[in-house]
């Protein structure tokens, strides 16, 4: 038996374990506690039990040579031949993590009229850029979009497989991952390479209040889908040593069952992901008088104004402006949040930003942990003088 | 023809926290209810069904007590409802939760369209969906945003990818997974809930599927291993700002000079 085994010997039957469950996996059964279908193994009714009546028996399981694989493949994410700026984040990434492991970078571009673009990507240092070039890849399609990637799997056996979790992303990864029977993470923020070329990947769970590091210790390749803003684009390098791999496309992968109709690009949304300095209303913005102080600085650092869910939910704001997890990621140079509290939903897709300034007027507010500059302020005190020392229409008198 | 929808029970909070000491998860209370997002993919079901005759059937895989969740699609109008349970199929990663819901979809029999919701708000990977399909070699497209028209051999829909809006046909037999935006949910049926008390919920274990070998199932199928879980930390320094508001404004300004957000005015 593999998994978690109960010794029932052992067992006191205190349910100590089936309240400490966090995915109602165990229950009593016949007077005994059972495991059941729901199980993730994340370990916790272990460390609850009084008596070790509980542990974790793992499988022996054919473990694959993992010297045959090689390198780390990021997928090219694109429309038409634009590069999607995830993609460069994703190289930065594998370029630190194939330096621990001393391998090396490939990118995976499939499209069509693709070949020129190829070229910008080796100046970020990328060893390979294998290119599938067709006139009938040059929209996404899963299926047609899967068998190029197994195909490309296959020619350069790579230990890692990196993937934006962008719409496309996180369709066409699972396929390609269980045609490995593989292991594949979806929605990483945080990587890591060991030593023995286990990835490990880092995503938040429960709404990102506790984040799992997950690991695929048995097969090759590992794949992650990442999420985008998350991690660094790299500095293009000064003498480009790579080279462009022209793949071979057959018939056979482009036999896709999903007929397209019409392609139209999405009409030019408002992007917050995009902005350099964001300032954040929330809920401590109570009114129409807040929220004008909020967009005049906005307007004075040449950014743009976001807002927590509650402000959306009242309707103050249009869902684009949404940061946080059921929201937008961003990542700007600066960010200045008033009148937010800081519940980890919402830090979950602002805390990568370069520079935090958090204006609250509770000293214990818990975005002061996030920010780097805590602000214990009215924020309808603080944000007029601001305003007036950046106009200019106070100097010295302060 | 026949569809079949995809839902999953899932924990009815979000608020959990990892004890320091312990390193345990803690939870407030242990109440079920239907993955959000699966609502979507049945609505969207019982929409076709309107339009085309249609027989909706739902599968879910999880503990015995998951039977609830069957009950509670019942209540909004699936026609039959099929709970895959079985010790073997503990610690269940995505290829192997993929796998054994083939396993079951195929078990129950013929079907045309497979709907699934875009994600779960426990798993949250928006991976099943697409890994099902694979399993079954069906074509798939996720992220469906509208249904445009469906008749007894094709749908033809509206996806979003990326950059663009797409709108394109598959035959059957298919996969999709639905956005939220594509249908709005109702709202479950006083008579249906009566009647789904005494409903059969329909049973299948390893006994019932066609690859027998538990290697495939649970734990033995999952490549991956959740190692560890830990709540999210952040360790830098802070600059606190906590004199009046008129020097915090002034500090605050100093600062901004300082990062160089704001030109020094001559
Ligand atoms: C699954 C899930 C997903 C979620 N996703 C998101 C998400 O994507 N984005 C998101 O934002 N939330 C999200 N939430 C909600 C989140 O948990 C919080 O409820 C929300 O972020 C709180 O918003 P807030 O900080 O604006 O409001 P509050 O928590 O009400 O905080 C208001 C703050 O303003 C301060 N304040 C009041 N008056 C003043 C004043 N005059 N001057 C200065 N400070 C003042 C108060 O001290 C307080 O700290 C999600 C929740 C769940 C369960
Ligand atoms: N255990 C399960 N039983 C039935 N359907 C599931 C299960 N897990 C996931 N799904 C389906 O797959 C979708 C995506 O789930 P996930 O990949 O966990 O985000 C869900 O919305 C469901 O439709």
């Amino acid at each position: 038996m593999s998994g978690i085994v109960i010794d029932h010997n052992k067992c006191i039957k205190c349910l100590a374990c089936i309240k400490a469950c966090p995915f109602n996996a165990l229950s009593l059964e016949n007077d005994k506690i059972e495991v059941n279908a729901a199980c993730r193994l994340c370990k916790v009714c272990i460390g609850v039990c009084p008596t070790q009546a509980i542990s974790l028996q793992d499988v022996i399981k054919k473990v694959i040579d993992k010297n045959l694989y090689q390198g780390i493949l990021v997928y090219v994410e694109h429309t038409d031949g634009n590069i999607h700026p995830v993609t460069y984040e994703l190289i930065g990434k594998a370029l630190e993590l194939a330096k621990k492991i001393d391998q090396q970078v490939y990118c995976l571009f499939i499209g069509e009229n693709i070949k020129e673009k190829a070229n910008v990507l080796l100046e970020y240092g990328v060893a390979k850029v294998l290119v599938y070039d067709h006139l009938d890849l040059r929209y996404f399609r899963v299926d047609n979009y899967a068998n190029v990637f197994e195909s490309a799997i296959k020619k350069l056996m790579p230990n890692t497989v990196l993937v934006g979790a962008t719409t496309t992303g996180r369709s066409l990864a699972p396929r390609v991952a269980v045609r490995f029977k593989t292991g594949l993470t979806a929605d990483t923020t945080i990587l890591q390479m060991r030593e023995n070329t286990d990835l490990v990947q880092i995503r938040p769970a429960f709404g990102g209040n506790i984040m799992a590091q997950i690991l695929t210790t048995k097969t090759r390749p590992q794949f992650a889908t990442v999420r985008y803003k998350v991690m660094d684009a790299p500095q293009k390098v000064t003498n480009v040593t790579g080279s462009i791999e022209i793949g071979v496309v057959n018939e056979s992968m482009l036999k896709s069952k999903i007929e397209l109709l019409e392609v139209k690009r999405k009409e030019a949304t408002f992007e917050i992901s995009e902005a350099e300095v964001i300032v954040v209303a929330g809920n401590g913005v109570k009114d129409e008088k807040g929220l004008k102080l909020v967009s005049e600085l906005a307007e004075l650092l040449d950014g743009v104004v976001g807002m927590t869910r509650p402000m959306i939910e009242k309707g103050t704001g249009s869902y684009l402006q949404q940061i946080g997890l059921s929201g937008r990621s961003v990542k700007p140079k600066l960010i200045i949040t008033c009148g937010v509290s800081g519940a980890i939903q919402f830090v979950a897709g602002m805390d990568k930003s370069d520079t935090i300034i958090a204006i609250n007027s509770d000293p214990n507010a818990p975005i002061f942990k996030t920010a780097h500059y805590a602000v214990v302020s009215d924020l309808y005190e603080v944000l007029p003088l601001l305003i007036k020392q950046i106009k200019g229409e106070i100097i010295n008198e302060l | 023809m026949k569809i079949i929808v995809c839902i999953k029970q899932v924990p009815d909070t979000q608020k959990v926290k990892v004890d320091d000491k312990t390193g345990v998860l803690i939870r407030d209370g242990i109440d079920t209810k239907m993955n959000p997002f699966d609502l979507y993919a049945l609505e969207t079901a019982m929409k076709i069904k309107e339009q085309i005759n249609a027989e909706i059937t739902v599968i879910t895989m999880g503990p015995p007590s998951a039977k609830e969740v069957i009950k509670e699609a019942y209540a909004l109008g699936a026609d039959s409802g099929y709970l895959l349970t079985d010790r073997k199929f503990a610690g269940a990663d995505v290829l192997a939760t993929s796998f054994t819901l083939a396993q079951g979809i195929t078990a129950i029999g013929g079907y045309d369209l497979i709907i699934c919701g875009k994600q779960t708000t426990d798993g949250d990977t928006a991976q099943v969906g697409p890994a099902i399909a694979e399993h079954l070699a069906i074509p798939h497209v996720s992220w469906v945003v509208k249904i445009k028209d469906v008749c007894d051999k094709s749908i033809t829909f509206m996806e979003d990818m990326l950059d663009d809006i797409a709108i394109a046909k598959m035959n059957y037999p298919c996969l999709i997974t639905v956005d939220k935006d594509v249908f709005q949910p109702r709202l479950p049926s006083y008579r249906l809930k009566q009647q789904a008390e005494t409903k059969t919920i329909n049973i299948l274990t390893l006994e019932d599927l066609a690859q027998k070998d538990s290697e495939h199932y649970g734990l033995s199928g999952s490549p991956t291993q959740v190692e560890k879980i830990f709540e999210p930390t952040s360790e830098h320094e802070v600059e606190r700002f906590e004199q009046d508001d008129k020097n915090n404004a002034k500090l605050l300004y100093q600062k901004l000079k300082e990062l160089k957000y704001v030109k020094e005015l001559s």
